[in-house]
């Protein structure tokens, strides 16, 4: 099933805390709801669960699905449903860094095995882990979109194009010492013309 | 090759500002209100008769598409723009959304205005962020300046825009996947008939296009169906984005004339394969789905629908994959048998189960421990799922590994030999 990251995909779980919307996101989710026809209102499903990761360490718990099925009146088996169809919420929480790599035949012809393997030194993380001190959970994806500028690797909402290990070790390491990364290509490229 | 002057997406790059300086620049907005002051049937014949054929993957008319919309129903009706872009191989509408977002902002007007759609949804991949970023903006722009909204460009067209975010799901890039994603649900294709134009979003007449599509629709209409025809050939006309990523020396997305010969794109624009051309095993020319070619018919086949058609392959989205032979050709085709595995929504039990099966197989194809008849029995699996879906993903699943047996059918075997031997 289109599903979620195999590691990813545990059962939900509860967080033990109650989740109710922020200040900021009930207005949001004011203007998400008038996106769609009245009547509609399921429509708003996924920004919501989008909205509800971001407040919640992105993740979502069993409160997250409850809260949503309530603002939306929507049964909660719906809501469930579609958290767990779709691979970008998380079912279980994750490090504060979520590591994707890239890993369909385009990024791999030119070398993903070798970007995972650095991810997974530098991380001490295994594919499928979060590191101890919580900063990384590593994962391997399927196409990402890049395929021009691969092998590639998503950081939570940043794409990092155009990798080799040494540049995929420095990204890590900045992370680490919370230093900032260039977002997009590693090698200098403004997109993905021919250069 | 082609004329700068004949490119579309001025902007396909991001060299010059994305925004609406940029656009109006680049022509974007310059005379919109006289073309929303055409019939909206005449509208519909121009784009038909530019022979303008859709970018995602299919190639059906994008003018007959359009014209398939039943007409004054009272009904409310939609145009949904497929920005779910997710075929391996193919990163073009990300070009165009980053880099010249008002393109599409322009062409949801105008489409819209012709299949009498007063809202329009734009549904993007969700892992592509920035682009959702740089789109809404451009659309706040056009709100701002009175290009869309109430009154649209002064036309009396009252016309809204949304964006709505994916959240990781390759299906959804089937159209009735996507509507059903659009409203609220899991991504699982509807059967059809009836079809989106009679019954589409919410139930109501919609029309589904490709990014690609919808953004070349301004400059056709602005510099005419003639001009969009001169290039490429007859019923494979126009403009493409071709991506290119593999085993070249410089991977790219570029704009080229519809029908450019294979090898030129991959010798001009990608400066060769890597090792020369003679270490060239394959392509896959239009994204995961397409068969892939061998070297033989690289030499010589046109990147347009026909062409490739005629070659047992198809132009897809155009997502070129290049091969060369420092790589195992069964281990490309086995990932794209784990993608298709992990993307299948299950609803078809054809598809749920084949694509494991298939990518079992694979696993011990690669592995060199699939024997001649075994090989058989895993083309006939794929024959099995193709065909026997709601979907095309069954299809897609299929043909890959029916591509890879077809022109490597000796050297699977030999690998299986190879092996034997050495146990």
């Amino acid at each position: 099933m289109s599903g979620n990251h195999p590691g990813l995909s545990n059962n939900f779980s509860r967080s033990g805390e109650k989740f109710s919307w922020s200040k900021d996101n009930l207005k949001s989710i004011k203007n998400i709801i008038s996106k769609y026809p009245k009547g509609r209102e399921q429509s708003a499903v996924m920004p919501l669960l989008y909205l509800a990761q971001e407040q919640n360490h992105n993740w979502i718990s069993i409160e997250c699905i409850e809260t949503i099925a309530e603002t939306l009146s929507m049964p909660k088996i719906r809501v469930t449903e579609v958290a767990s169809f779709y691979s970008m919420y998380n079912t279980r929480p994750v490090g504060e860094n979520l590591v994707q790599i890239c890993r369909t035949s385009p990024c791999w012809l030119r070398g993903s095995n070798k970007i995972t393997n650095t991810i997974c030194k530098e991380t001490k993380c295994e594919i499928n882990d979060t590191s101890e001190d919580n900063k990384f959970t590593v994962v391997e994806v399927e196409c990402l979109g890049a395929c021009s500028n691969g092998p590639m690797i998503q950081i939570n909402n940043d794409f990092f194009e155009d990798l080799d290990e040494d540049s995929t070790k420095k990204i890590i390491n900045n992370i680490k010492e919370g230093k900032p990364n260039i977002i997009g290509s590693q090698k200098g490229r403004r997109s993905s013309e021919n250069a | 090759m082609l004329n700068a002057k004949d490119k579309v997406f001025q902007n396909l790059h991001g060299f010059q500002e994305p925004f609406i300086e940029g656009a109006l620049q680049r022509g974007s907005w310059s005379n919109t209100k006289e073309i929303l002051s055409k019939n909206q049937n005449d509208i519909i014949e121009l784009v038909k008769s530019s022979q303008l054929r859709g970018r995602g993957g299919a190639g059906f008319s994008t003018g007959l598409k359009w014209s398939f919309m039943p007409k004054d129903t009272g009904k409310q009706h939609y145009l949904v723009v497929n920005a779910d872009e997710s075929e391996p191989g193919t990163c073009k509408d990300r070009e165009i959304i980053r880099n010249d977002p008002h393109t599409l902002v322009e062409g949801c007007l105008i489409a819209s205005y012709a299949i009498q759609a007063s809202k329009c949804y734009i549904y993007i991949r969700g892992e592509y962020h920035y682009e959702y970023v740089q789109l809404e903006k451009a659309i706040e722009e056009a709100y701002n300046r009175g290009y869309i909204g109430k009154n649209a460009c002064g036309s009396g067209f009252d016309f809204d825009l949304y964006v709505h975010r994916g959240a990781g799901a390759y299906i959804c890039g089937e159209e009735t996947a996507l509507l059903e994603s659009l409203e609220g649900k899991k991504g699982q294709p509807r059967l059809k008939p009836p079809f989106p134009a009679g019954v589409g979003l919410y139930g109501m007449p919609t029309t589904i296009n490709n990014v690609e599509s919808i953004a070349v629709v301004p400059t056709i209409l602005r510099r005419g169906p003639d001009w969009f025809k001169s290039i490429g050939a007859e019923n494979n006309t126009g403009t493409k984005i071709f991506c290119i990523s593999g085993n070249v020396n410089k991977p790219c997305t570029v704009e080229e004339e519809m029908g450019i010969p294979l090898k030129e794109l991959v010798e001009k624009h990608c400066h060769g394969v890597e090792g020369g051309w003679d270490n060239l095993k394959a392509i896959v020319p239009g994204g995961s789905s397409t068969p892939m070619l061998p070297k033989n018919i690289c030499e010589s086949v046109l990147m347009n629908f026909d062409d490739l058609k005629a070659n047992g392959s198809g132009l897809g989205t155009a997502g070129v994959i290049v091969v060369n032979q420092n790589n195992d050709i069964a281990e490309v085709i086995e990932r794209f048998a784990h993608f298709y595995k992990h993307e299948s929504c299950g609803q078809c039990t054809p598809c749920r189960e084949g694509t494991g099966w298939m990518h079992r197989m694979m696993q011990r194809l690669v592995r060199g421990e699939i024997s001649p008849e075994q090989i058989e029995l895993l083309e006939n699996v794929t024959k099995q799922v193709e065909g026997h879906t709601i979907c095309a993903l069954g299809d897609a699943a299929a043909w890959p590994i029916q591509g890879l047996i077809k022109n490597f059918k000796s050297e699977l075997i030999s690998k299986y030999n190879k092996k034997l031997k050495a146990s």
